[in-house]
């Protein structure tokens, strides 16, 4: 039997009924959420390995044969639950902007330029400490039909599995001091403060390389085991 | 909640979630990504759709679904909804789940507009177990159809609609708080 997840701390999601962001007016359920306790397939977490996802590749700044314009950057961190157990072996997957913002798919009218040394597409698995890295650029800030003048804060997309299906996570990281952050309504669907920080990466001088790129920290928190409640019904294996 | 554990957790307020946003098919697609099983015989197909019942084009589904065995962790999937607002998996019927739940494929969908993803599940029709399917059991009867399969000459089909019509919404799939 797979090991329940803690319920606690989810308030940090935004709501999906969120007017600011339009596109949420016709895509949030209205009907409560019916409550699933201890389910067996989503405590569980999908083998991914490195096989049904593809080719695993961390430099975003080496996938074509020349390099790509914009400041090149290191973005790293911790991967954990929140119990504070760093996950390692996890898939992380990211997607982002090239450093003109925009987006190396064919649906993105944004007038500026694509970057032929630059898709944006990246992988990587977690090292025994939890630990990801990522070299890329830097993204540009990009503009969207949401209301007058909305640009959305530079960001790169993240993926996360986690220990279970129910612990999975799509988000985005920020970069600090950007000033389109009071305007950006899907940044600010978080609406308490912390929380929101903690979707902002710090410069880190440790992550910085010198002569050659500058350097961010972020630390990803997934939910984890419900240890408070379930560790004495646990077997001695640990269970799952 | 029971505390007697918590000097062995070490707290750690949870990443928030924001949405997969509209551009990720360049980048979270794979090929294989909807064969969740090679030469598998059941095709599960369906559209997903808003509140207005229109297709809705830049949803990501992904499914984790139990064996035949009803192993669960193996069998994943993922589709987009490019560019009509359907997806399709090739897979096998999975067998019941330790856990006293019938067989069900357990669903996750991302879309543009869906801050934070959403759990549902798809059941199989004429499956006599889903009597004594614990989840189904704590579903309201009128909305339990939202997660049972239609058989149709491609497969069985599952429609997915975010937010139902109406004042009372009734068409509205049901999504799950796991
Ligand atoms: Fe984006």
């Amino acid at each position: 039997m797979a090991e329940p997840l803690r319920r606690d701390g989810r308030g940090a999601h935004p709501d999906r009924d969120f007017p600011a962001y339009r596109s949420t007016a016709l895509r949030h359920p209205k009907l409560p959420l019916v409550p699933l306790h201890d389910p067996e397939t989503e405590l569980t977490a999908p083998f991914l390995g490195t096989g049904p996802i593809g080719p695993i590749d961390a430099d975003l700044t080496a996938q074509h044969d020349g390099t790509p314009l914009g400041e090149r950057i290191v973005v790293t961190g911790q991967v954990r639950d929140g119990n504070g157990t760093p996950l390692a072996g996890q898939l992380v997957e990211v997607w982002q902007a090239n450093a003109s913002g925009r987006y190396a798919q064919a649906e993105d009218a944004h007038d500026a330029p694509l970057d032929p040394n630059f898709t944006g597409v990246g992988r990587c698995l977690t090292d025994e400490h939890g630990t990801y890295r990522f070299t890329t650029v830097k993204p540009g800030p990009y503009p969207w039909r949401n209301h007058d003048k909305a640009w959305r804060p530079a960001h790169i997309h993240f993926s996360l599995f986690g220990t279970a299906f129910a612990a999975r996570l799509i988000t985005q990281m920020y970069f600090p001091g950007d000033p389109l952050f009071p305007y950006d309504p899907v940044m600010q669907s978080v609406t308490d403060p912390a929380a929101r920080e903690r979707m902002v990466a710090a410069f880190d001088l440790d992550a910085t390389v010198d002569q050659w790129a500058t350097g961010y920290r972020w630390d990803i928190v997934l939910r984890g085991p419900d240890r408070t409640v379930f560790e004495h019904d646990l077997p001695g294996d640990g269970g799952a | 909640m029971a505390e007697r554990n918590a000097e062995e957790v070490r707290e750690q307020p949870l990443t928030p979630a924001q949405t997969i946003g509209p551009f990720y098919g360049f980048a979270l697609p794979y090929p294989g990504g909807p064969v969740i099983v090679p030469d598998g015989d059941l095709r599960v197909h369906g559209t997903v759709r808003d509140g207005a019942g229109e297709a809705v084009p830049d949803a990501l589904v992904e499914v984790l679904q139990a064996d035949p065995h009803g192993r669960v962790g193996g069998l994943f999937g993922r589709c987009s909804t490019a560019p009509a607002g359907r997806f399709a998996f090739t897979t096998v019927r999975p067998g019941a789940t330790g856990d006293g739940c019938a067989p069900h494929l357990a669903f996750l969908v991302h879309a543009r507009g869906l801050l934070l993803h959403l759990h549902t599940r798809m059941y199989f029709p004429d499956e006599p177990l889903n009597a004594y399917d614990p989840v189904l059991a704590k579903v309201p009867n009128d909305r339990r159809h939202t997660l049972i399969a239609v058989p149709d000459r491609d497969g069985l089909r599952l429609d997915i609609r975010l937010q139902g019509s109406g004042e009372t919404g009734g068409d509205e799939t049901v999504f799950f708080d796991v």
